[in-house]
């Protein structure tokens, strides 16, 4: 068997595979957040939570009626955007004219809310999702073994990723977008609607989480916790990419995962800390963030 | 009357009232230390001391975020880091008198903060709250992989020990008084500092911070020692918890922590004196008496509703509404 640097080459490949899952998770969680950030000018606490509830909301939707994966792959979205589009409109909206730091900590609280009631329903030990028939067994790639879900999740997560970006860069609805982050009195002045474009921006950006929910149910264990440990290192991720570009943002997440998978494989001790001491370098040698246009 | 004659008029009134304020305050705090020394007569010390050491953390953390403008979301790290080198080496070095520990751990605290610093003030606003998240989940990480912290299980049975090798700690009353004295000693501290020209330099720095800038004010420097100074103060209150419960375990570097903090802080009034303390004992009663009732595992989304409501409907906290409230009605 091949070797690379005294690791096995299926090891090794296997752990990147598992590291580009990851990234392709932190990449949809830093792209809604960026999102977010544009138009709202706010990081969004309940990130994680949103996340975490696009997962529940699958396992449940199953376990009570029954619905199939690929329904929830679009009604969990659907659901969770719906309820950000709620909470911007009855809670963010009330203080938009103040410090940004008020709505973020506003953001916080409702995740403690919604993580703690759902610990409170569900306790914090996992629920358990049965992956979908289709995506059972894998293929052999001569190096390594690819099972068919893993596969899923990367195309389904680039795809994503590279209409969020195609959508923001390239149409009308995304120019409207880019105009709000600019300069967003001056749109209104236009005579476009920008509360209510924030609204759905809020609701787009968590339905992006909830949509990583979705995918990470057959594979991650689904608890009201799985989001808050995640939404850190997701912190990290963006303030190595900076926030300044929505494809920055991606590039930086999957990049971000392949770290972790090799430092798995190599120094597994330090794998839950590495994209951390990232963080610390960039801060250190590129303040500004990878991508970043401004402090 | 001439124009000099005026102005000394007015300069006169102003000292005088100026005067009256400061007898108010000097007559208010009285009444509170009182109330402090009299307090473990009616409830319990240990609980009392509680208050105190979160009281102390929440100042430390107002002196950053009420005053210098900076919020940081990882003030565990330093509350762990002073509790845990705290309680190491009192666990390991018996005969160390208690307050040694206390120091160590404090400066523990003060070079964590210090390089907190140097790699979050790099960064602004938001960027900052999330920088100061990740560091601090980075020291939670080593504590929970360390040998000497207990990982999750944490530390248990640190001895309390002797202050000065002399006076017993193990009785209620004498570590009471002693946090009460620390407490009220690092209070006086972060008074002193708010109202001398490097604290008027922060506010500066809170309010507009380019203008700071073309100033000619070194702005990091200032936001550098500031950090500081809170992650001492926050490390000294993490030591002290750590004495009074003999107790050092990583529900205090959680971010968790990080986020009850704030919610003092902002409960009480950001960026006044008073607030935190009045902040700290409203969220650790609440704990407790919660964690008594039918609603024991409802804290933490009561927690949030707290937080929601107060960004919603009350932003300057408790003592700031009540200021506002006085200025507006009696002037």
């Amino acid at each position: 068997m091949s070797m690379i640097f005294g690791v096995p080459l299926a090891v090794l490949s296997g752990q990147l595979l598992i590291g580009i899952i990851n990234g392709a998770f932190y990449a949809l969680l830093s792209l809604g957040l960026a999102v977010i950030f544009g138009l709202l000018k706010i990081i969004n606490f309940a990130h994680g939570a949103m996340y975490m509830l696009g997962a529940m909301v699958t396992v449940l939707m199953f376990n009570a009626l029954g619905v199939s994966y690929w329904v929830a792959l679009f009604m969990a979205p659907l659901l969770v955007g719906a309820f950000g589009v709620v909470i911007e409109y009855f809670l963010l909206r009330r203080i938009a004219g103040q410090d940004h730091i008020y709505s973020l900590l506003l953001t916080f609280g409702v995740a403690l809310i919604i993580q703690g009631v759902l610990i409170n329903w569900f306790g914090v030990s996992g629920l358990r999702y049965a992956m979908p028939d289709m995506f059972k067994g894998g293929i052999n790639l001569g190096f390594m073994f690819m099972p068919y879900y893993r596969a899923w999740v990367i195309v389904a997560a680039l795809l994503v990723c590279f209409g969020t970006w195609f959508v923001i860069e390239k149409t009308k609805l995304g120019a409207y977008l880019r105009a709000g982050t600019e300069d967003s009195q001056l749109m209104q002045g236009f005579g476009i609607n920008v509360p209510l474009l924030i609204s759905l921006t809020y609701g787009f950006g968590v339905a992006l989480a909830a949509f990583a929910g979705v995918l990470a149910a057959p594979i991650y264990s689904v608890t009201p916790v799985m989001g808050s440990t995640t939404l850190i290192v997701v912190f990290a991720v963006v303030v190595i990419g900076g926030m300044g570009s929505i494809g920055g943002a991606i590039i930086t997440g999957i990049l971000m995962g392949v770290i972790e998978g090799l430092t798995k494989t190599f120094y597994p001790p330090a794998s839950s800390a590495v994209i951390f001491l990232v963080m610390v370098l960039v801060l250190m040698f590129r303040p500004s963030g990878l991508f970043g246009k401004e402090a | 009357m001439d124009q000099s004659a005026k102005i000394a008029d007015i300069h006169k009134s102003i000292v005088k009232e100026q005067a009256a304020q400061e007898r108010k305050r000097l007559m208010l705090n009285a009444a509170l230390l009182l109330l402090l020394l009299a307090a473990p007569f009616a409830i319990y010390p240990v609980f009392l001391m509680k208050i105190l050491c979160f009281a102390l953390f929440a100042v430390a953390f107002n002196l950053l975020f009420g005053f210098t403008g900076l919020l940081s979301f990882g003030h565990a790290a330093f509350l762990a880091a002073g509790g845990y080198t705290t309680g190491y080496l009192l666990s390991n070095y018996s005969g160390l008198s208690t307050e040694l520990g206390i120091i160590a751990g404090t400066l523990a605290a003060t070079f964590l903060g210090l390089g907190f610093a140097l790699l979050s003030i790099r960064r602004q606003g938001i960027y900052f709250a999330m920088v100061t998240l990740a560091l601090a989940q980075l020291v939670f990480f080593f504590f929970v992989q360390s040998e000497f912290t207990g990982g999750e299980d944490g530390m248990h049975g640190i001895p309390r020990g002797h202050l000065l090798g002399v006076i017993d700690l193990e009785n209620n009353l004498s570590m009471y008084y002693f946090v009460l004295a620390v407490f009220i000693g690092c209070y006086l501290l972060v008074q002193r500092i708010v109202s001398s020209p490097y604290g008027q330099v922060l506010k500066a720095i809170k309010q507009n911070e380019p203008r700071a800038v073309s100033l000619g004010y070194n702005v990091d420097r200032y936001k550098v020692l500031a950090f500081v100074i809170s992650a001492a103060l926050a490390g000294l209150a993490g030591s002290m918890k750590s004495v009074v419960f003999q107790l050092a375990s990583l529900n205090d570097a959680h971010w968790h922590m990080s986020g009850e903090v704030i919610l003092m802080t902002l409960v009480g009034g950001m960026g006044t004196l008073l607030g935190p303390v009045i902040g700290a004992t409203f969220v650790v009663n609440i704990e407790y008496h919660l964690s008594q009732g039918p609603l024991r595992d409802w804290v933490d989304p009561i927690l949030g509703g707290v937080f929601v409501i107060t960004v919603l409907a009350f932003r300057s906290g408790i003592v700031g509404e009540i200021q506002k409230f006085v200025r507006k009605n009696i002037g």
